[in-house]
């Protein structure tokens, strides 16, 4: 055991760990828009719109994220319409391909997340709420939304852990996150157990925060329907 | 299309070879993660705290980091952890271990951990009553786990592990970063060499896709079978 690499490591890796940590919020707060989006898309009557949204989510949960990231970095460059767009400012940069990429994927299983905790509102909820004449708006707002956080918690955490590790892949696209860091050290010192210590520790304490910050919200919404 | 043709012209056989080798590496690391889960949904569900928290700690640490480490790790550390075992008995050349090997090892360490929980799962929603019965009727322990515990713990575990099945399936991309060549690393050296990288990517999407489809409809049917009874 190399103790004194473990020591030296720990400051880069907690340096890499910054843009890990920008990489799943930058994801998670645009995948959160994305899912509510085609949540309720999925919840509209018109079949047509219905099955696009579906589509959209099966196509995404369906693959590995590492393919939708070759996709998204190395093939839509390749479209030459897409280079003469400002899309390309966006599109040459790894850092915005791979926010792009998660986005897209933790937004297709968030909206899955949604739409179960939309569909078990009992429809008792929302007759009472209309009988009472209160605007379809804040039904939406005031009993909708709480409601569907209180039931999708779990589900979401579990997504959020998911998602961190998921952020690990940027590392195949050049971009130096944690994994990258740990993978970098790795292949010049041959010491694999000790930078898998260090950085997994990392991702284990991560892990441990968000775990527990779902186990306060879910407290805070443990309201009884 | 042209690019899909087999034989020398196209990249079709190839990607045929490499589709197969996906299925390969998915279903071998499926199996080395069941010999996990059967060493330590034991050790989970046992009394004793020092077991325990050995089960806790496997299923805890696989879950809670990146599978692309875990890979590194086996990638970087297994030959030389090979080659210090080899070392003790005096053989001291150096060990390559074959890429598929490593690949379905270190996937099968983390389906491992996702099976253990779902066999966990399974085995506490069993009846107390049905493991009482068995042993009250005083049926030998082949016929007690054999016959009474595991189809009703396959039951309840089948739909949690095609879920496991479909993680798996997907997780066998990342081993092309140690140079295995499946799905993704066939598209990567053809994307490579033909420089048209959207086309061989997609079609390693649909690829994937047509894995999954597949693999549900028949896990579907596996999952109809065993709930019969019910």
């Amino acid at each position: 055991m190399d103790i004194e690499l473990m020591i030296s490591s720990f400051p880069k890796l907690l340096n890499a760990t910054l843009i890990t940590l920008k990489l799943l919020s930058a994801s998670l707060i645009l995948g959160l828009f994305i899912g509510l989006g085609f949540a309720i898309l999925r919840m509209n009557n018109n079949k047509l719109i219905n099955k696009f949204a579906y589509g959209y989510s099966y196509i995404f949960r369906g693959t590995p994220l590492l393919v939708q990231i070759f996709i998204i970095y190395f093939g839509l460059g390749q479209i030459e319409y897409l280079r003469t767009t400002f899309l390309w400012v966006v599109l040459k940069e790894p850092y915005w391909c791979a926010i792009i990429a998660f986005s897209l994927n933790t937004g297709a299983y968030t909206s899955e997340i949604l739409r179960s905790a939309f569909q078990t509102i009992k429809p008792g909820y929302l007759e009472a709420g209309r009988s009472l004449g209160i605007p379809s708006k804040i039904i939406f707002k005031k009993i909708q939304i709480p409601i569907a956080i209180k039931q999708s918690l779990p589900a979401y955490g579990n997504e959020i852990i998911l998602m961190l590790k998921g952020t690990s892949l940027a590392s195949t696209v050049t971009l130096m996150d944690l994994t990258g860091v740990a993978k970098y050290i790795i292949s010049t010192t041959f010491k694999p157990v000790e930078v898998f210590i260090v950085a997994g520790g990392i991702y284990l304490f991560m892990t441990f925060i968000i775990h527990n910050v779902i186990k306060y919200l879910e407290k805070k919404y443990g309201f009884q329907t | 299309m042209e690019l899909l043709y087999f034989g020398d012209k196209g990249w079709g056989d190839e990607l045929f070879f490499a589709t197969l080798m996906t299925i390969a590496v998915s279903i071998t690391a499926m199996i080395i993660g069941f010999i996990f889960a059967a060493l330590f949904t034991p050790l989970k569900l046992s009394n004793n705290k020092f077991l325990n928290s050995i089960g806790n700690a496997y299923t805890t640490v696989i879950r809670g980091v990146p599978e692309l480490l875990v890979i590194y790790l086996f990638f970087f550390g297994g030959s030389g952890a090979i080659m210090f075992v080899a070392s003790i008995f005096g053989y001291n050349d150096y060990i390559e271990i074959n890429a598929f090997l490593t690949g379905s090892f270190s996937i099968g360490i983390i389906s491992g951990a996702y099976s253990t929980e779902v066999f966990r799962g399974a085995l506490q929603s069993i009846d107390k009553g049905q493991f009482e019965a068995a042993k009250v009727l005083g049926f030998n322990k082949y016929i007690y786990f054999f016959k009474i515990i595991l189809p009703q713990m396959l039951r309840l575990a089948i739909p949690n592990l095609s879920n496991v099945w479909q993680i798996t399936l997907k997780d066998t991309s990342l081993i092309s970063v140690t140079g295995l060549v499946e799905i993704m690393r066939q598209s990567y050296i053809a994307a490579g060499s033909t420089r048209d990288p959207l086309f061989f990517y997609s079609f390693a999407a649909v690829l994937y896709l047509m894995l999954t489809f597949l693999s549900m409809q028949l896990l579907n049917r596996l999952e109809t079978k065993y709930s019969k009874g019910y």
